[in-house]
């Protein structure tokens, strides 16, 4: 499952309105961040180069979204609909097997 | 219909209790003070159950604890004057973004400095963009109504919208004078419970109220605010109607006019000063002169619609301000110019600011402004067009 969240998120859909008309009357938000994704403002995404990454999970820990999850084989992934790109990830990686990528959308 | 003989504060503390307010969080200044201190004494005296008071460490606190008991779906009320109400204003906007249908009552009071407790309408006017409505009243039967009316209206459900109704410091706040309460099961018919269009208690379906907006969402929920105000004057005049209707004393007009019917000159305001500017019409009209007032009740939402209709037909407007916005002008004149710029209506429109810190305004003085008007339109030109009308030379 490629989310942190596992089949929960799987299943989830961003809430995008359309129209006005679609719009909760007063601003609250409907649902937690399951479906209120938060990782749509980075500028710089992280990429993880596997053949580096010794599976210490520095970036696990120091990852305060937290965005990086580990996959059921060891290695670490990034849930981009969290990750704001603030780089920590990159920073603390002793092996710099994170490279900061400006992202193209 | 019991009658009281109350102050401008008890008419309001009269009403915030007869509304069955749930939540009242206040903190003191002069000239408001008697009005939550009457509801504190309502409650020591057992008058009134199920209402929690909730002393606070400021204004700012006190808007806050507001918005957190309407966020639960309770019915709100609070209290303030001028540098209370600006310590407030942060939280004003968010009462208001929230969606939140509070009922607060701004007794007008002068900005300092120089230090002035004394009647004068900037600091309610200051507070115009915050997405609050406001009423503004003439005397303390109006104070009463205004409250009761306020949160049928702030709770409408097109509406969602705070509502400030404003009086006067002292000529309303501490003056006594009869105003008829009518009897509370006529008011439950009236006013019935809030029905909430959320609650924070709504733990099967949780959500948070104003979080992050981004770019892509916040213009709409603007566009929301925007849309509940237009619709709010409908809700005005027809709980305006009703009210006249069950109580005998009719608020469907957001301007009250009054012997405008053949009008070449009016005077237009807000508050109690118009009661002075109706006294001074009648003495001209016995004179003569062809005058009327407009009595502007709702500020926000600005009824446009009402100032073209009455616009169309006169020679002058002449407008009261008690209140100045430095580097412009008198703040009512300057909205009701506007309003009536791409209109064909273009009546001569003169700006006397009058009265400022609590200065008195009286029918001598209404007299003299209505012979100046009639200089004015006979020569068809205007003197000046903001005038300090009381300034010593």
């Amino acid at each position: 499952m490629n989310t942190l969240f596992g089949e929960k998120k799987a299943k989830a859909e961003k809430l995008v309105f359309k129209s006005v008309d679609e719009y909760p009357e007063a601003p609250i938000t409907l649902g937690t961040t399951l479906l209120n994704f938060t990782g749509d403002w980075r500028t710089f995404m992280p990429v993880v180069d596997e053949s580096k990454c010794i599976r210490c999970y520095i970036c696990w820990k120091f990852c305060p979204e937290p965005a990086i999850y580990i996959r059921e084989d060891g290695h670490v992934a990034v849930d981009y609909d969290y990750c704001k790109g603030c780089g920590i990830c990159a920073n603390e990686c002793p092996t710099k097997a994170i490279s900061m990528v400006r992202e193209e959308k | 219909m019991p009658k009281k003989v109350v102050s401008g504060n008890y008419a309001a503390a009269y009403a915030a209790k007869h509304a069955r307010v749930e939540v009242v969080a206040a903190y003191p200044i002069t000239p408001q003070t008697s009005i939550i201190e009457k509801i504190a004494e309502f409650i020591a005296n057992g008058e009134v159950e199920n209402l929690q008071y909730v002393p606070v460490e400021s204004e700012h606190s006190a808007m806050a604890a507001c918005i957190g008991a309407s966020a639960t779906g309770a019915r709100a009320f609070t209290a303030t004057s001028a540098q209370g109400l600006a310590l407030m204003h942060e939280m004003l906007h968010w009462a208001a973004g929230a969606r939140l249908p509070i009922v607060m009552v701004d007794v007008n009071r002068a900005m300092a400095p120089p230090w002035s407790v004394w009647d004068d309408q900037t600091d309610s006017l200051a507070q115009r963009d915050t997405g609050w409505m406001q009423f503004y009243a003439e005397n303390n039967q109006e104070v009463y109504d205004g409250v009761l009316m306020a949160f049928k209206i702030a709770e409408h459900e097109k509406v969602n919208l705070p509502v400030m109704i404003v009086e006067s410091a002292f000529i309303l706040s501490h003056t006594y004078d009869v105003v008829d309460m009518p009897e509370q099961e006529e008011i439950d018919e009236f006013l019935p419970p809030r029905k909430p269009l959320y609650t924070l208690t709504d733990f099967e379906n949780p959500f948070s109220v104003g979080a992050l907006g981004t770019p892509a969402d916040y213009y709409e929920f603007r566009y929301k605010i925007a849309g509940a105000m237009e619709e709010a004057k409908k809700v005005i005049k027809e709980v305006g109607r009703e009210f006249g209707e069950r109580f005998g004393r009719d608020y469907s007009q957001m301007i009250e006019l009054y012997r405008t019917d053949d009008a070449e000159i009016v005077f237009m305001g807000m508050g109690s000063l118009m009661g002075t500017v109706k006294e001074a019409v009648d003495m001209l009209r016995s004179e003569g002169y062809k005058v009327g007032a407009a009595k502007v009740r709702w500020f926000r939402p600005f009824p446009k619609e009402e100032l073209y209709e009455l616009a169309k037909n006169v020679e002058g407007i002449a407008v009261l301000d008690r209140n100045f916005s430095f580097g412009q002008e008198g703040i009512l004149f300057n909205e009701a110019k506007g309003v009536l710029y791409n209109t064909d209506a273009k009546p001569i429109m003169k700006n006397y600011i009058v009265g400022l810190g609590g200065r008195d305004l009286t029918v001598n003085d209404v007299k003299a402004i209505a012979k100046n008007m009639k200089e004015i339109i006979e020569k068809d030109e205007l003197d000046r067009e903001v005038e300090w009308y009381h300034l010593k030379r």
